[in-house]
């Protein structure tokens, strides 16, 4: 029969790949000198199944290389060989050169071949520096003399207990040529003493046919060592006394590896497709919407005058349960997306190990809270960020050991990363004891970059808020690592993008600390609904910053047509909705009207509605995936009536509003406004 | 069609395994460590047994060691899946009463191969 070896591919990439993350964070625990033999154990079983796995399935040059890893790590874990600074810095390169391998082989780029030649090079000249002894010995294959072998084949009375029976063993000889079995019972015992376990017979075969001596040797091979056996020509002489026997060694059995531990995250658990979970939130979406729909058919019967008192009760006790079900169903479900945020911070260990190299800086990793759970699609998004956060704090907030030193600080310098939860949010604080952000310094580059007008003092936080800015760096000179400008801008973005927000405290000589907050998961969103004409749209309750009354003596109208809202010392524009969407009759007043007050990329719009509804959660539909793209709108939800309601892109609304959209009321921005005003 | 209790840590190769003698009509018990293979073994009765020899938890030196201690398993064929640079390793398996070995690489052919050898 045939099987497609490819078929496995999959499965085994997946778990290469974890065993590459398990190696490098166990190979980034161990310390020089005393490394525990549990994590050595455990690492040289990730590059054993990794070199077993890509041989069996074709991908020889990840199994060549991955041979040379296994044995520095065979030599390492038998105690032959010291763990050392060189030897974790080559088993590291080793990962990434693996793991490079592994990509372009699954067809994601190219074969690392420079890299991959620079660090096996490595590898052996430190695996030829003291040989192991791992040498292996080929049985030298011996040339077969035409007539053919006797072999006389005398078991130890255990073999048996070995699952080895002489019968399997003569049918395979019989494979190889003309057969002739001669057993001697000399040795039997009388039936009264005879143990049916063990072997008292011995054998003498004639093997004619073209066989080699190592064609005869290797069908013996699981037996070595548990029987006497002795091969010779046919048709020699035998000698004196009879053949010698060769007596095959045993094996020393000293070298057992220690019973392992299980290591943490080895509890049960499968691998599921992503497309499938999301299959069954979706579905479960539907069903609470369903569930509520039902809810409120259930509640307006109530009102009916042929109520059946009975049968309505028990309608209602079946629809809380059902609603009760539903609502933990959903969490469930909502919980299998969930993953713990280690995955995310697994990475920070080893960046910030090369990275203090690099610079020349001690620095100390801590993190907390790495079983803090958020949605593996949020998890995925804020890895960048993060790294981005990380790299900052090591090369721009950590001082050199000598500066440390100067202002009184101990030498080694601490980073902190934290994870936890708080509301319907998880909080990453990235925290470092480094010298902080120079607020002088920020404000004389803020004004050279004309971002304040002379003469106007912005408040401390806002001073700190510029390195947000694009194009915004105070490293006075640019390293590798960071200190180009770009990237805190795209930080901030990315993390906004993904509805949550990033803020700074620092404190000068004392430490900086990012902390970014996010939602938990972007399937379920805390809105606030709100009705425009005849038409319900939700904003997302954490973009609203308050909802008021509108006084028309606080509305001025700048450059004839944009109108601006003066609330407290902001002007802010006023987005009519029922013009942006084209529902509802035009205002004759804005007086008295409803505006709720909206927040997005840090630019503030007064959004008119018709009527506050209620405030709930909602499961977001995606409206690129079930219609098109719209502008201003960032998905649909279904509504416990049924009817969809739209959700408001607020921080788009705002953009297109200040970029002059012929729709639009306003065409300038409430900065430049206040700008103007101002010079 | 025999039963076959196939033990390795390493999904991909138990997949292969598994698939490879289904296709040849046998049943496949599976399991991902030694622990968990001996708590099978000790539940079912298996006409063989083919184990990775470095899995966490219970490695398949131990598997086989203790498989021995047990009456139902004193001559049940058990084979180890080494590879060729872990010579002192087909020792050590023989020592604790493995029947033989097979050297990964090893392609489905090979396997079935092997495995007719030991059984019936």
């Amino acid at each position: 029969m045939s099987v497609d070896i490819a078929q496995f591919h999959q499965t085994f990439f997946e778990e290469s790949f974890e065993g590459l993350d398990a190696m490098e964070s166990a190979l980034l625990g161990l310390d020089v000198g005393a490394a525990d033999t549990e994590t050595i154990n455990g690492i040289f079983r990730a590059a054993h199944s990794i070199k077993g796995g890509s041989a069996t399935f074709g991908f020889s040059a990840v199994a060549n290389f991955t041979h040379r890893v296994e044995t520095l790590l065979d030599q390492m874990r038998e105690g032959s060989r010291p763990v050392t600074q060189d030897g974790l810095e080559i088993l590291l390169q080793s990962v990434d050169v693996l793991r490079a391998m592994l990509e372009a082989v699954r067809g994601d780029g190219a074969l690392p071949d420079a890299m991959a030649a620079e660090v096996q090079g490595r590898l052996e000249t430190m695996l030829a520096t003291d040989e192991g002894g791992t040498v292996e010995s080929e049985g030298d294959p011996q040339a077969a003399p035409g007539d053919g072998w006797r072999i006389v084949f005398r078991p130890h009375q255990h073999m048996l207990q070995t699952g080895n029976d002489p019968i399997r063993i003569f049918r395979e000889l019989a494979e190889l040529g003309e057969l002739n079995v001669r057993a001697d019972t000399s040795k039997l015992p009388s039936l009264t003493a005879l143990d049916p376990e063990t072997c008292h017979l011995a054998w003498t075969l004639e093997l004619r046919g073209e066989a080699s001596e190592g064609d005869v040797r290797e069908v013996f091979d699981w037996v070595e060592g548990d029987c006497d056996l002795a091969i010779e020509p046919l048709g020699r002489v035998e000698g004196g006394g009879g053949a010698v026997p060769v007596a095959a060694q045993a094996a020393p059995a000293d070298k057992l590896p220690v019973q392992a531990r299980p290591s943490a995250g080895e509890g049960g658990s499968i691998r599921v497709d992503i497309a499938k979970v999301d299959a069954i939130i979706n579905l479960v979406g539907e069903l609470v919407i369903t569930q509520s729909m039902l809810g409120q058919v259930g509640e307006s019967m109530e009102d009916s005058p042929h109520l059946d008192v009975q049968r309505f009760e028990k309608l209602r006790d079946g629809l809380a349960q059902l609603e009760r079900n539903t609502r933990e169903l959903q969490e469930s479900v909502m919980q299998i997306r969930m993953l713990p945020i280690s995955f995310a911070f697994n990475r920070f260990p080893r960046i910030v190990r090369d990275l203090s190299q690099q610079l020349g800086k001690k620095i100390e990793l801590k993190m907390f809270g790495e079983q803090t759970e958020l949605d593996k699609t949020v998890m995925e998004k804020i890895g960048d960020p993060l790294v981005h956060l990380v790299r900052n704090a090591l090369d721009h907030g950590i001082e050199a050991p000598d500066d440390r030193l100067e202002v009184g600080k101990p030498e080694t310098g601490v980073v902190e990363l934290e994870a936890y939860h708080k509301g319907g949010n998880i909080i990453i604080e990235i925290r470092d004891d480094g010298r902080g952000l120079d607020r002088d310094k920020l404000l004389a580059k803020a004004r050279s970059r004309g971002l304040v007008p002379d003469g106007q003092l912005p408040s401390d936080a806002d001073i700190y808020d510029y390195v947000f800015h694009p194009g915004f760096s105070t490293a006075d000179k640019v390293s590798d690592v960071s200190g180009r400008g770009v990237g805190m801008d795209v930080v901030r973005r990315n993390i906004k993008a993904l509805g949550g927000n990033v803020e700074i405290h620092t404190e000068k000589g004392r430490g900086t600390t990012f902390t970014v907050r996010l939602p938990l998961t972007l399937s379920i969103l805390d809105g606030q609904l709100v009705r425009v004409g005849d038409q319900s749209y939700v904003i997302p309750l954490v973009s609203i910053v308050e909802s008021l009354q509108i006084r028309q003596r606080q509305v001025s109208a700048i450059a004839g047509k944009a109108e601006m809202y003066k609330l407290r010392d902001d002007y802010i524009p006023i987005v009519r909705l029922n013009e942006v969407f084209g529902d509802g009759s035009p205002y004759s007043t804005l007086e008295g009207g409803l505006m709720v007050v909206a927040e997005g990329d840090g630019n503030r719009a007064g959004f008119m509605v018709d009527d506050l509804l209620g405030q709930q959660q909602v499961v977001i539909k995606s409206l690129e995936t079930n219609f098109r793209r719209v502008e201003g709108l960032s998905g649909a939800t279904i509504l416990g009536d049924g009817t969809v309601a739209l959700i408001l892109d607020v921080a788009g609304l705002i953009q297109r509003f200040r970029h002059g959209d012929p729709s639009s009321h306003a065409s300038s921005g409430p900065r430049a406004d206040q700008h103007n005003a101002a010079a | 069609m025999a039963t076959i209790l196939a033990v390795d840590d390493s999904a991909s190769m138990r997949q292969m395994v598994a698939f490879t003698l289904k296709g040849a009509g046998h049943e496949v018990l599976e399991a991902g460590d030694g622990e968990e293979a001996y708590g099978i073994a000790q539940r079912k009765s298996v006409n063989l047994v083919i184990t990775d020899v470095n899995m966490p938890k219970m490695d398949g030196i131990a598997l086989t060691r203790k498989l021995r201690t047990l009456p139902g398993y004193k001559f049940t064929p058990i084979l180890t899946l080494t590879t060729e640079s872990t010579a002192e390793k087909k020792q050590a398996g023989k020592a604790a009463g493995a029947t033989g070995w097979i050297v990964k690489p090893f392609n489905p052919e090979q396997l079935l191969a092997t495995v007719n050898k030991v059984l019936g």
